[in-house]
């Protein structure tokens, strides 16, 4: 039988979904980072942690999904080095979506600043507070993060070249209809 | 020679010490408070303490405890910062704190209250607070927690005073640790 020509409908709304959220989550995020202290930046803080959280328990279903539900197959007309560079970009795009919210996570354990979410169900500490690691977590999880926009980037210049240039139609397997 | 005539001075200098001296590097002023629903924890690093308590004879105990407010660490350098600023510990008018005690009163079962006056950036409240009085070998660990009212003290001032943010209860832990002679 012929692989399926497209994602499940579940994978394509986590796929939307996720990227507004990680969008979202990433500029706020900047713009709090920026934010000299004051009773604003504690609360916007809480609400980065709280969507950064969020994408971490989406991005845990996505996977159990994926293993579940697999992938369409990849137009045939593409080279096998296209091929090799889009399952590498995509689990590049995979291990960023679990490692950004768990090195914020990181960081707040170290901080000594647990994630309460949504002011209510306070997480366990990953790690014991630590001063000197704590600065050094925050700035893997810039680094992560420029890593992920420059990933995004590639990920959605690769789709509009399938659509606009090789016209191969290989954004019908993320749509739900058409 | 010089050391045998500076050690005498040097405990005339701390002259208003009570009776028990105060293992300094064992004790500790912490806090906890909640923002956001956060428990975040900081403590003052710097304190004297003047202690004199004996659980046998509680009712007489006295402490006098002088606290270096631009000591306070919390977990960022930027929010130990703003701590010292106006809004919170102006602790460039108001350096010190102090806790004076007018009574304590056994609980039974090694819990004692002891009651007293907190002055914080200007403010006399008087304050109460549970301890426990443990004995190991020669020294005497109290432990207690005081819960204050920040604002009652102006303790975050202008935006700050919003509990929604930051709750109004703080939660003094204090680990004194006395060593009997």
């Amino acid at each position: 039988m012929k692989q399926a020509n497209r994602y499940h409908p579940l994978q394509v709304v986590l796929h939307g979904l996720m990227a507004v959220l990680m969008i979202a989550t990433f500029a706020f995020g900047k713009y709090v980072h920026s934010l000299p202290l004051s009773p604003a930046k504690f609360q916007l803080m809480s609400y980065h942690k709280w969507a950064g959280m969020t994408v971490l328990a989406l991005v845990l279903v996505r996977i159990l999904v994926r293993l579940a539900k697999g992938a369409p197959a990849l137009p045939g007309t593409m080279s096998p080095a296209a091929r090799l560079v889009a399952h590498a970009g995509h689990l590049l795009l995979y291990v960023l979506m679990v490692a950004i919210p768990l090195s914020g996570w990181l960081m707040s354990s170290a901080y000594g600043i647990p994630v309460v979410m949504f002011g209510l169900w306070q997480l366990p500490d990953l790690i014991a507070a630590n001063p000197e690691l704590a600065p050094q977590l925050g700035q893997l999880h810039g680094l992560l993060n420029t890593a992920l926009l420059l990933a995004v980037l590639g990920h959605v210049a690769a789709a509009l070249k399938h659509h606009f240039i090789d016209k191969d139609g290989l954004l019908s397997r993320m749509s739900l209809r058409g | 020679m010089k050391k045998a005539l500076l050690l005498p001075l040097a405990a005339l200098l701390a002259a208003p010490a009570f009776a028990q001296p105060v293992d300094l590097t064992k004790s500790q002023l912490a806090f906890t408070l909640k923002q956001m629903g956060v428990p975040m924890s900081g403590s003052f690093k710097k304190f004297a303490a003047n202690v004199d308590f004996n659980p046998a004879q509680p009712e007489t105990g006295k402490a006098d405890i002088t606290i270096d407010t631009g000591s306070i660490a919390l977990p960022t350098g930027e929010a130990s910062a703003e701590a010292r600023k106006k809004e919170w510990f102006n602790a460039a008018q108001f350096p010190q704190a102090r806790f004076v005690s007018s009574s304590i009163k056994a609980l039974g079962n090694n819990r004692y209250q002891v009651a007293g006056k907190l002055t914080l950036k200007g403010i006399s409240r008087d304050v109460s607070a549970p301890f426990t009085a443990t004995a190991q070998g020669k020294t005497l660990t109290v432990d207690g927690i005081l819960p204050v009212s920040r604002l009652a003290f102006k303790i975050g001032e202008g935006s700050w005073s919003d509990t929604g943010t930051v709750a109004d209860n703080v939660d003094l832990k204090f680990r004194l640790v006395l060593v009997n002679s």
